[in-house]
Parts: C-alpha cells; structure tokens; sequence
C-alpha cells in the first residue's frame, strides 16, 4: 500500500473575523522526509498556514490531512507527530531550561526520558545551561531551547517558522547543521523563512506564497533552472560610447561609467546569442578584459515572482 | 492512541503548582496573615462588643466567612492568572499545538487553581483553630464543601482568565465583584440580623448561599436552606461549565 503524503492541504481557507483572507484556497501536499521552504512576504500567510496544521488558528473551510488523518478528528493522532517552533521567542522566564523542555515532553503525553532531553541538550549546544533560568538567556540560545522544546517528543513532522530569525552567524551555520541532521533521521521538515539563502542552501522543494496564494511549488533545483537567469558581464579595456550599435542591438546594461556591459539571458532560451554578441563587439572595435557568468539567485526568483508582480 | 492525556494534564497541574511555590510569600503566606489580621481586628477587638452568634464566639463564627473571603478570591485569581499569563507570553501555543483536549487543558489549570485554595483553606483554619475555640459539625462535608466552592470559583476564574484582554481585566471581578458581594455576603454577620427588607435584598447575592453552606458544615445552622445553596452553587458550576464549553467549541479568544 503506497504511504500517504505526511501533510495535504486541499482548498484550504482561512478568513479572519475582520474579512481578511490569509489562505486562498491552497492545496499543497508535503513529501515525507523532504525540507520544504515557504516563503512569502510578510502577511503572505505563512504563519497562518503553519498554526491551522498545529492547532493554533482554526481553518474557515477546506481539509488538511496529516499521515492521512484529519487534524481535527484526529487530534491526538496528528498532534503527536507534530512539533512547532514558532516565529516569536515565546518562553516562560522563570523556568529553568531542563524543566521547561521536560514540561514540553509532558504535555505530548510521554513519560519523563532524561537521557533523551540530555541528548538533545548536547545536540544544541545547551547542556551548560540546563539549569538556567529563560530569562537570563541570549535570544539565540532562547531560539535553540525552543528547538529542544519542540523535539522533545521526538516529532516525524518539524514546523520552523522562521528558525534563524535574530540569531548570529555562527549559530545560523549551527541551526542548518541541525536541520540537515533532523532531515537524515527522516524528519519531514517545513520552514518558513525570510532569509532566501536558507531555503537556497537547505530546502528541498521550495512553495512561494503571497496574498493567500500558492503561486508555486516547485522543486528548488528545477525552480532555479526554469525561472532563473543568467548574466553575462563583460568587463571592458575602455569606456564603451554610449551610442554604440551593441547596446540597443543586445539590450546591454551599461554599469561602472562604461567600464562594463551587462547582458541578461535565459539560459534555457538561449542559442547564439552570446557568441553573435561577441562578433559584434569585435566588429566594433570594442575589447574587453574579461567576461563573467552571474546565475540569479532564489532570492532574485523570488523578487521578481512576489515583489515585482505587485 | 489513548483517549485521555492524563501526562498531559499532570505536567499543566504540576507547573502551576511550581508557580505556586515560585510566589510562596505572594501565594501562601500573605492570605494567611490577611485572614489572621481580619480575625484579631474583628474576631477579638470588635467581636468582644458584639458577643456571640448562633451559639458560638463572634470570632468562631465569621472563620467560615473569611476563609471562604480568602478562597474565592484566591481561586479566581489563581486560576485566571494561570491561562491569562500563556496568553499574555505566547507559550500556550504549546498548549494548543499538544495533544490535549480542551477539557483535559482546563482540569489542569483549575485542578491546580483548586488545589491550591484548598491548601489555603486548610491551612487558614489550623492557623484559626490555635487561637478561636471553633465547632466543627459535619468536617467531612465541610472539606466536601471546600474542595467543591473552589473548584467552581476555579471554574469561573479560568473563564475569566480567557475572556481578559489585559491585567486590569483580570482584576475585575475578584476586587470589584466577588470581594464587595462576599463582604456584603454575610462573612462577617449572619444575614438574620439584617432589617427584613435588607435581609431579602441579600438573598439576591448568590455568596450569600456559598458561605450559609460553609458556615453550616461548621456550626450546624444556616440562615437559608442548605439544600438551596446547594442547589444555588450547583447552578453556578453547571453555567460556568457550559461557558468553557462554549468557550473551547468556538475557540473564543483562544484560537484565532
């Protein structure tokens, strides 16, 4: 029997009491064990999707299902494979970091395992700081016990909303490092970020969404195929004229007061282009130094699928 | 999978009662000498003046009084200041996002609210029992009595701690409502010597029923039926029952 996708979402809608529609009917499926980003501006309705699969917001309409089940019927079921982090550094300032993790693994039911909570403290670097107190932490190390709070009852389904949002760059590099390792043990892993390189260098399969919409899913390395561009830089001996046939010919961008030529392709459209740029160049008389290839980054992807189509 | 998450429930219940002990002096301690303030200003300065009531010392008679003064009070604000404070730090999301059912979340928050004005009540009459020769009638149902009173305040404290939007919400109706209604209750007197007229009016304060129904498992009378406050007390479990009910149905204020 083939096992059912861990998360599906069909027609999915949330409105708000005041009218606002944060989901628009989205359908999305999760891959088991996959890294799946979402991104979306702010507003976009990341965080609401996020809360409606945890329990958090209740949905106006639709079905989700996770490992087949309905989240609502099925609450328990569902709940225990489920753990959160959420985007906001949410702790109770007096408990210590041992009892607040222990208290987590409480609630999912599940009786006390110390040399499990030991273990996760170790992976997160946290195990100094057992007995400390919430407050007294930096808001990095607040991030990483929210972290081992949500891994406590040893969930198959990882929410990160938002999981390196304040945090330096050491433990950014860290954090990755965890998520990579929660995805080899299976874990199927949803993050939300703002931070386009995270998904870039972490994610599976990418979901944009804006206004309530999935624009798209996509898999991160097709995406970048398909939608991304290529730049060509052309680094010149001397100031090109600004008149010059080539300009308008190759609709270049003129950068560095004329030192450099930009030419934006499409790597899957092109054909000759490049090769029949280079001739008129020659023909021209205009040298050059060296050329650069530039491939657009997600963040680029992103901008020109989210921001520009505003 | 099983239906009831008593871990669940027991890791809520076990950290408000660690709350309780964070706040000792707060939670404890400062009801206790409240109440023993209240006895030694009224139970022996005034109480002298006045003489005795029902058969028993001024000071013996209004104990019920003041320890169900301590109770209800401390049974509202134990338990609203339990849900209200998740809400106000965004940690129940951990609440909401585990696998319990709302009814197994609001046992933990009132069971601990609860236990705590037990332990209170308790406490506030052995401290009493040192110092005012007190009768205690019926001291099974008097600890029935106590357990129930303030599991329905508990009850009435959790709705409260969800429907507040700020602190001063939450503070609302133990010092506006609850403590003017329990002093105006008959904590302090018993309503028969009240002008006839006035006597009716207060038969309207449903606090009236709580401490007539504490004070008879003490000293064996009451003013007004003991079957009716029952009944009166039942009415105000059963509507703040249905009320959680409504409240986690439509996840009002809870979920958004």
């Amino acid at each position: 029997m083939q096992k059912s996708n861990p998360i599906v979402l069909s027609s999915l809608v949330k409105t708000f009491p005041n009218g606002l529609v944060a989901l628009d009917g989205v359908n999305l499926e999760i891959q088991e064990g996959e890294i799946f980003a979402l991104l979306g501006p702010n507003g976009a309705g990341k965080t609401t999707l996020i809360n409606i699969i945890c329990g958090l917001s209740t949905k106006t309409s639709g079905d989700v299902k996770v490992d087949g089940l309905d989240i609502e019927r099925h609450f328990r079921e569902v709940r225990q494979l489920i753990g959160l982090v959420p985007q906001e550094l949410y702790t109770d300032m007096f408990e210590t970091v041992w009892d607040t993790v222990c208290f987590s693994r409480g609630l999912f039911g599940l009786p006390k395992d110390s040399p499990l909570v030991e273990k996760i403290l170790n992976d997160l670097s946290l195990w100094s700081k057992r007995q400390e107190i919430m407050k007294n932490l930096s808001g990095g190390m607040k991030r990483r016990v929210l972290i081992a709070k949500a891994l406590a009852h040893e969930p198959r389904i990882l929410f990160l909303d938002e999981p390196t949002a304040g945090v330096d760059v050491e433990l950014r590099q860290d954090m990755w490092e965890l998520i990579r390792s929660y995805k080899k043990q299976k874990v199927t892993i949803i993050l939300t970020t703002h931070f386009i390189d995270e998904a870039e260098t972490l994610a599976d399969r990418v979901g944009v969404i804006n206004q309530g919409k999935l624009i798209l899913v996509e898999d991160k390395i097709s995406l970048m195929t398909k939608l991304g561009k290529k730049t060509l830089v052309i680094y010149l001996e001397e100031r090109i004229n600004k008149t010059a046939n080539v300009i308008s010919r190759f609709n270049l961008d003129v950068k560095n007061d004329g030192l450099e030529l930009e030419y934006t392709f499409d790597e899957n459209e092109e054909g000759t282009a490049i090769s029949d740029l280079i001739r008129a160049l020659a023909a021209e008389g205009i040298h050059f130094k060296t050329l650069e290839t530039k491939k657009s980054s997600l963040e680029e992807i992103f901008l020109d699928l989210v921001v520009k189509k505003k | 999978m099983k239906r009831f998450n008593y871990v669940g429930l027991l890791a809520i219940y076990k950290f408000e009662l660690s709350r309780f002990k964070r706040t000792f002096w707060q939670s404890l301690v400062t009801p206790i000498i409240t109440t023993m303030l209240f006895l030694l200003v009224f139970g022996n300065a005034i109480g002298e003046r006045v003489g005795g009531i029902s058969g028993v010392s001024y000071a013996a008679f209004i104990i019920p009084g003041l320890i169900m003064l301590t109770i209800l009070n401390e049974s509202l604000s134990n338990s609203s200041f339990g849900i209200y404070m998740p809400k106000f730090n965004g940690t129940i999301y951990e609440i909401l996002s585990a696998p319990l059912s709302p009814y197994e979340i609001a046992l933990g928050y009132v069971g601990a609210a609860a236990s705590k004005s037990i332990l209170l009540g308790l406490l506030i009459l052995c401290t009493a029992i040192f110092f005012i020769d007190i009768p205690i009638q019926h001291p099974f149902l008097m600890f029935a009595f106590l357990i129930y009173i303030s599991f329905v305040f508990s009850m009435i404290g959790f709705i409260i701690g969800i429907v507040s939007k700020s602190f001063d919400q939450l503070q609302f109706v133990p010092l506006l409502i609850i403590t003017p209604l329990t002093f105006l209750g008959g904590a302090f007197y018993s309503i028969d010597m009240l002008p006839e007229i006035w006597r009716t009016a207060t038969l309207l304060n449903p606090i009236i029923y709580i401490i007539s129904t504490f004070r008879w498992s003490f000293l064996g009378v009451s003013p007004v039926s003991i079957y009716v406050s029952l009944g009166v007390i039942t009415v105000i479990f059963l509507l703040s029952l249905t009320l959680i009910v409504i409240i986690f149905r439509t996840g009002y204020r809870v979920k958004t």
